[in-house]
């Protein structure tokens, strides 16, 4: 009871100065122009969808849309996403809350380890999976399997989150006799809420987009009819007017989780002190907690990485040029870098307006940043394609193209990782700020950023990692002649050469294994400024 | 607010190379150079590509993707294609391409060098290599049965369960035209309704053989270089399965052919043709015959890699790839069954 009243009264101050002041403030003009061009570079790959789709025409759409597989395949797709976010909640949270705010053992090692099936191609988990046991199929494989890919989605924004959570809700409502547990739903979660319901997101819009994983586990989905009048039929309108279905349904998941964010916020109350949260002392029960956590690492890394030096054992083809695998490396991390920096700097302005500045308008825009995430990479990349050679033709299939196109296509992780960091920052330190002579610019510097920190970490790991493993857009637009470590291995896998292709997955997840180990120095370092 | 300044100043100076070597790199490079946009097995196409910068001091940039990436990025590129040459694995999407008036005709030299029925009806693409249609068995996990010798035997009950097959993969909609050019619509029909009741589905033909050989399936219908590609990375002690070519005749004994065809688009109209015009020469088809990726060449005289069943031993039946169309009608069977 008393710990609500607490935080309801901080929420209350909160906002009765964010109200107060955001009536007699000016819209800032570097937020808005930056939100522009963020929506822009989306706006690029829906638009493309929408005149190819108008090219199909409604009598072909209504073809294929009322077969009667169509029902069947978005069912899949519907209990599949259903299933598969709902698990990764319970394990993303469950994981974040005993590696950030428990004494479990090994948690700086854990931290890293967690993160990485993310930097793991779903063809490789696939593929260790499959051959582990060959009979496995169906939905209840691809909910696990999915499953223990995603998960990693819920669990860095939430463990970014959790960092960052302030000690002094969770100490009063403790102190005022609410149970361990009782204390975790009231405050703990409820204050990490934004985070987990972004991670959430992102999984449901990211499987709605889902395809090669399915693949070798035979369970279909929607996506397949997408590809297939892609690569079989070469029917780049049909494919585009299927894809509008995946438009609408993550339509829904993005109203959905709307009103589940609810209008409660929770602030940290004393952010500027920065002082670190204790741990909850676990006792004898660190053990099973440790086990539990070293399983699901075993599961998810373990399995994949195991069939890696299977492959690596067993294969005939395992020669290869260092020279090729290291320039591949070289230009996956420079990609992957310069993506998830521009994602992040991206993401901020939107997370600025959507949660300082909250209409309409900026709710809209923010829903928006969303939409490349539920659509298939092939959608995104081709509507690039068709942009650029129309309107920028020097642009096309250079470096920096492909950059931008995993900036926007992975834009959704970064606002993710960012708008959680962001709902805890109350604006009332801010507004202080402000009321103290600082400009914009000097608060969004010295009060704004540090506080975002671990959100912007969170969304740089994101952005970083799913660019290094992603296929559909570097095959389109790559500079010619140019390989990533995901063009390279898939190069060798098509080619049965698997001896050949591990080492390339496996610098795949050794790289992903950069971001996820700084991010967990700052894990294991006092929050806040006493860095500084 | 100077600070912001400087942190844009900063943000553009970090960009500004990236953009150039952006502008300087997309040209569409000197006369003296082609891009080949390649859907062919990869490691083959670079040693083709050498042998062919060696002799005429062209050079050639590489693109390689699956050849529907490809394809789908060539239609979309407009005719403001950066290719000069299109290197494809099957020869639907170059009829595609054709039909989309994208292609300009192929030297008739070029054509001449392989048998003309391997080539586009109207001279705009030329076969450089085939594949043959076999279907790869296990022997244990057949029981000691005798594999069919008839793609049409593959949905009978007695195979129930055993069959394993890719139906998304292009390799499979050749074989339905092939029943459907041979035994009509509706038989055709049957047979994949049934083939889909009693068989097992695999993404691709790689995991079809590779099932096959570990015994989860005993039967699959493939093209026969999957096989020995998987062989030549297992080993003789790893493979456990063997090959069935189809009797004569038979409409599952199928000729896949790749091809290449030059861009109505491109301005090194010269050079792209002396890029096909090696690729069916003798040292070309020589090259292509030994490479890894066990092909047949399409050239008379160049004997393909040792191990494979000769060539002219092969008796497909009569149907040409161009015959086979652009695999839209069995493309529409399958989704109305609900296959893809």
């Amino acid at each position: 009871m008393s710990s609500n009243a607490a935080s309801a009264s901080a929420d209350s101050v909160g906002e009765r100065l964010a109200h107060g002041w955001s009536g007699r403030r000016r819209w800032p003009l570097v937020s808005v122009a930056g939100a522009a061009v963020a929506t822009a570079g989306v706006l690029v790959p829906v638009a493309f969808l929408i005149v190819q789709a108008q090219d199909s025409g409604w009598g072909t759409l209504r073809r294929l849309l009322l077969r009667h597989s169509t029902a069947v395949l978005l069912w899949n797709s519907v209990r599949l996403t259903v299933a598969c976010t709902l698990l990764c909640a319970v394990l993303g949270v469950g994981a974040a809350w005993l590696v950030e705010r428990s004494d479990v053992p090994l948690r700086r090692l854990l931290s890293v380890l967690l993160v990485l099936p993310l930097g793991i191609p779903d063809f490789v988990t696939g593929f260790g999976w499959v051959s582990i046991d060959p009979a496995l199929h169906g939905y209840l494989a691809a909910v696990m399997i999915m499953t223990l890919s995603l998960y990693p989605l819920v669990y860095l924004p939430v463990a970014g989150a959790m960092r960052n959570l302030d000690a002094g809700l969770h100490e009063v409502a403790r102190s005022l006799g609410d149970s361990p547990a009782r204390a975790f739903v009231r405050v703990t979660l409820r204050q990490v809420w934004p985070a987990v319901l972004g991670g959430c997101l992102l999984v449901t819009l990211g499987l709605l987009a889902e395809y090669g994983a399915f693949e070798i586990v035979q369970y279909q989905t929607f996506t397949v009819q997408i590809f297939t009048e892609f690569k079989l039929g070469f029917d780049a309108a049909a494919a585009c007017g299927l894809s509008l279905v995946l438009v609408l349904l993550s339509i829904a998941a993005l109203g959905g989780e709307l009103a589940l964010s609810g209008r409660g916020r929770a602030f940290r109350t004393g952010p500027g002190a920065g002082r670190p949260a204790g741990r909850i002392r676990l006792g004898r029960r660190r053990w099973p907690a440790l086990a539990a956590l070293a399983a699901l690492c075993g599961l998810a890394l373990g399995v994949p990485l195991g069939s890696l030096v299977y492959w690596m054992t067993r294969g005939s083809s395992s020669t290869l040029p260092s020279t090729s695998i290291l320039a591949a490396a070289g230009h996956t991390a420079e990609y992957g870098a310069a993506a998830a920096a521009i994602a992040t700097v991206l993401a901020v302005p939107i997370c600025m307006l959507s949660l300082r500045h909250r209409n309409r308008l900026t709710i809209l825009i923010e829903r928006v940043a969303y939409l490349p995430m539920a659509l298939p990479g092939l959608v995104v990349a081709l509507g690039l394609v068709a942009f650029s050679v129309r309107y920028a033709l020097s642009l096309y299939q250079s470096a920096l193209e492909l950059i931008l196109a995993y900036a926007i296509l992975f834009l959704p992780l970064a606002v993710v990782g960012v708008r959680s960091a962001m709902a805890q920052a109350s604006p009332a330190l801010e507004e202080v700020g402000r009321s103290l002579g600082s400009g914009p610019a000097e608060v969004f510097r010295r009060i704004t950023l540090p506080l975002i920190a671990p959100g912007l970490g969170a969304a740089f790991a994101l952005v970083f990692i799913s660019s290094s493993t992603e296929l559909t857009a570097t095959l389109l637009l790559r500079p010619t002649g140019v390989n990533t470590l995901a063009t390279q291995f898939w190069t060798y896998t098509t080619n049965f050469s698997y001896g050949a292709a591990a080492p390339y997955a496996g610098l795949m997840v050794l790289i992903s294994a950069i971001p996820a180990y700084l991010l967990s120095r700052r894990a294991i370092a006092p929050a806040g400024r006493s860095r500084s | 607010m100077t600070r912001l300044r400087k942190l844009l100043c900063f943000a553009l100076t970090a960009t500004t190379p990236l953009l150039l070597a952006a502008c300087g790199s997309s040209g569409s490079g000197s006369a003296n150079s082609i891009t080949l946009y390649s859907g062919q097995h990869e490691q083959t196409t670079a040693l083709l590509v050498k042998a062919f910068e060696k002799q005429t001091g062209i050079n050639v940039q590489v693109r390689s993707a699956d050849e529907a990436t490809l394809g789908n990025q060539i239609l979309q590129e407009q005719g403001n294609s950066p290719a000069d040459v299109f290197y494809a694995e099957n020869t639907p999407v170059l009829e595609l391409l054709r039909e989309h008036g994208f292609l300009s005709p192929v030297d008739t030299a070029t054509l001449r060098a392989v048998p003309g029925r391997y080539d586009s009806a109207q001279g705009d693409w030329v076969g450089v290599s085939a594949r043959v249609s076999v279907l790869v068995y296990n022997a244990s996990a057949l029981g000691g049965a005798k594999p069919p010798s008839s793609i049409l035997e593959l949905a009978s009950p007695k195979w129930r369960g055993k069959v394993g097959f890719a139906p998304s993969e292009t390799d499979f909609q050749p074989l339905l035209s092939a029943i459907e050019k041979v035994d009509g619509r509706a038989a055709a029909e049957r047979w994949l309704s049934e083939l889909k009741s009693s068989g097992r589905i695999y993404p691709d033909n790689e995991t079809v053989v590779a099932q096959v050989n570990n015994g989860q399936s005993a039967i699959g219908p493939i093209n026969h270089y999957y096989w020995y590609r998987l062989r030549a990375e297992e080993g003789a002690s790893g493979t456990h399965s063997a090959l069935q070519y189809f009797k004569p005749g038979d409409p599952g004994d199928l000729i896949d052919v790749s091809g290449a065809a030059i861009l109505k688009s491109s301005s090194h109209q010269a050079a792209a043709q002396r890029f096909l015009a090696f690729l069916v020469s003798a040292q070309g088809q020589r090259i292509l015959a030994h490479s890894d990726s066990f092909e047949y060449p399409l050239r008379p005289g160049v004997k393909p890699a040792a191990g494979l069943r000769p060539f002219d031993q092969l008796q497909p039946n009569a149907l040409t790839p161009a015959e086979l169309g652009d695999g839209r009608v069995p493309l529409e069977m399958e989704q109305r069954l609900g296959l893809l």
